[in-house]
């Protein structure tokens, strides 16, 4: 069986069955809808060619001349608070409405920053929760909103200094040597002090040549310094998202247990039960009626058989033994020799992981490939799993219809959150008429 | 009388098997409860067949599966029934995969059924194979596709699904409701679109069973 011209990639290495087992390949998906946290780093900003060095200057110089003009409205907006904060009750909504405002404000500006150095500007604002007020408080809490509002004041200063030395950089020169010649028209001779000008204009002209380039660097310097939060703001972001993280684990762990005292109360222990008083029944019909007795033993064992199929089920869900035995490669190749869609295995580890790492990447590759056989109508899919330097990576292909929403469906939240737990992350292409595509990476060291 | 080696690391288990093989007709041989000590038996007893758990002592992994495998590679045709809380369709393909027979993959619930258990375990000693129907439904519920199995007509999957639970002809011929000579007829055509080659009927069978298992690989 070839595949090679449904493969979906010109690149022929990321194929399964390459024998490329290396380092891995570094994969560039085309994402066209993801979920999950993006890493930045996957991003790479190009180095502009000198044209195409002018053209971004020249656009961010714009760009940051809106951001000035912006930033002069919301600084009127702002004195306005001043002004009605002492009037009772108005002043509150007028901060809200504020902060709305900057933050989408200062979003653009990361993006100007992150496009103008090719580094993405961090941001660590505290989740909004709860009923409004609370939602106020947090805000008014927040250092970011503070930085925020810091960054807007020096925007606008910044932007009309900037404006103003630009503006002199440009007309100096032009000033310099056109004022010999109409001093020379207006009074008909030539003075001699304003020659001394010619050299001026000169001295203007050089620094403006060297410094226009060297102004919206400046000012992403400044506005990073400003909107990027510190260290402390960083670490409770990690903080809070870890706590996020761990509640959800907690939460569901707690759930996987109810759901299996549940299973196990309605059925092996009831079963057991049943099968406890057939036996019971059967040891007191057994001199008057052995007939009768032996029915009785017949509907024990079928209890029991019936009991042991349940706890198979059970200890499947729970932790399927397969795994236990032959490791994540082992036990994905046997749900792919389950798997009503023919599917490629291609999971490259040289040493078995983590027991509780190995468990949740099963589970995940497990419900991405009941997704498929459920929903896809897949003909064909792959399994990719493949360590690279502090990760390990993970491919589910399949060339189905698409058109998988992750908004919906409570598989897709349950694969996000196992993977958070082990601080992973994924992603989800799937665009109508396929093919969808599963992309999962989660810290890992050998 | 059928010798047997018993391989299974629960007490409670294994003095069960004792007792219930022995009250059927079989002498056991030995009964040990690792890999090493199934490999030394089989080596000090000559068995005519090995009843072996999956799950054994030190690792808890599938020792005993393995300890099978290399048991019929040290020996070819080896007859070994392996018993397990579950099966896997993966293990029973790489119990088959030498192409010989004599092999078994039963649940251990299996052991209740204690008329039907004794004739799988006689019917693996004397080469035949007994794959539990709990393979043959995961391997049903698939939709088949692009292999020679899907060539098969309806009637001849049932007929090789029977074939790998290691049902006789004429057990077939009861369980479908019609003649053996119909039975014949199918099993002749289904050896006939799988490409095996006229053979030793019993191997043929084992080779069918295995182009089965393998069916979506």
């Amino acid at each position: 069986m070839d595949r090679a011209p449904g493969w979906p990639y010109r690149d022929n290495r990321f194929h399964p069955r390459s024998a490329n087992r290396g380092p891995g390949p570094v994969i560039t998906l085309p994402i066209r809808r993801s979920v999950g946290r993006l890493s930045a780093t996957t991003r790479r900003v190009p180095v502009p060619g000198r044209a195409a060095g002018a053209a971004r200057y020249g656009a961010a110089l714009l760009a940051g001349g809106f951001l000035s003009a912006a930033a002069v409205v919301l600084l009127g907006l702002a004195l306005g608070v001043l002004v009605v904060s002492p009037v009772a009750g108005l002043g509150l909504p007028f901060l809200a409405v504020m902060t709305w405002l900057v933050r989408p404000l200062a979003a653009v500006e990361r993006r100007r920053v992150r496009w103008l150095t090719g580094t993405p500007v961090a941001t660590a604002y505290r989740p909004l929760r709860g009923p409004l007020l609370t939602q106020v408080r947090t805000l008014l809490a927040d250092t970011g909103t503070w930085r925020d509002l810091a960054w807007l004041f020096v925007q606008i200063v910044a932007g009309a200094v900037g404006l103003a030395v630009l503006a002199g950089l440009l007309a100096g020169p032009v000033l310099a040597v056109m004022t010999p010649f109409w001093v020379f028209y207006s009074h008909g001779s030539l003075s001699k002090g304003t020659l001394v000008l010619a050299p001026l204009g000169a001295v203007f002209f050089a620094v403006g040549w060297w410094a226009c380039p060297r102004m919206p660097a400046a000012s992403a310097r400044l506005s990073r310094w400003l909107l990027a939060p510190g260290e402390n703001a960083r670490l409770r972001g990690e903080m809070e998202h870890l706590a996020e993280t761990r509640d959800e684990t907690v939460d569901a762990r707690a759930a996987e247990l109810r759901r299996i005292e549940r299973d196990l109360h309605d059925g092996a222990q009831a079963r057991l039960v049943s099968l406890t008083m057939s036996l019971g029944m059967a040891e007191e019909e057994f001199d008057r009626d052995p007939g009768a007795a032996r029915q009785l033993v017949v509907d024990a064992r079928v209890s029991a058989r019936a009991a042991l199929s349940e706890l198979r089920h059970l200890v499947r869900g729970i932790h399927p033994p397969v795994l236990t035995e032959r490791g994540l490669g082992g036990a994905v190749e046997a749900l792919a020799l389950a798997s009503a869609v023919p599917v490629e295995v291609d999971v490259a580890l040289d040493e078995r992981l983590p027991a509780p790492l190995e468990s949740a990447l099963y589970f995940v590759i497990a419900e991405a490939m009941a997704n498929i056989a459920r929903h896809s109508e897949a003909t064909w899919a792959f399994v990719r799993l493949w360590p690279e330097p502090g990760k390990l990576r993970l491919m589910v292909h399949d060339d189905g219809h698409g058109g998988a929403d992750p908004a919906r469906g409570s598989g897709l939240r349950g694969i996000g959150s196992r993977l958070a737990a082990f601080d992973g992350k994924f992603t989800l292409s799937s665009p109508v008429g396929g093919p969808t595509e599963l992309f999962a990476e989660l810290p890992w060291h050998q | 009388m059928t010798s047997v080696v018993l391989v299974e690391d629960l007490v409670l288990l294994r003095d069960g098997l004792t007792r219930l093989l022995s009250t059927n007709g079989f002498e056991i041989a030995a009964a040990v409860d690792t890999g090493p000590a199934f490999l030394e038996a089989v080596d000090a007893h000559h068995p005519d067949v090995a009843v072996v758990d999956v799950r054994l002592p030190p690792t808890f992994t599938d020792e005993g599966l393995h300890a099978a495998i290399q048991a019929r590679h040290r020996r070819p045709g080896f007859p070994v029934l392996i018993l397990s809380q579950y099966v896997e369709q993966l293990y029973a393909r790489e119990l088959l995969s030498d192409g010989e027979g004599g092999v078994g993959y039963l649940l251990k619930d299996r052991v209740g059924d204690v008329r039907q258990f004794v004739e799988a375990v006689q019917r693996v000693a004397d080469g035949g194979t007994a794959m539990d129907p709990e393979v043959i439904s995961q391997i049903l519920a698939r939709r088949s596709r692009r292999t020679q199995l899907a060539e098969l007509t309806p009637r001849e999957r049932e007929v090789l699904a029977l074939i790998a639970e290691g049902r006789t002809n004429a057990a077939i011929a009861r369980s479908l409701v019609i003649t053996t000579k119909a039975v014949s007829k199918h099993i002749a055509h289904i050896f006939d679109k799988l490409g095996l080659p006229p053979s030793d009927d019993n191997n043929r069978r084992v080779l069918a069973v295995l182009a089965y298992l393998n069916s979506n690989a």
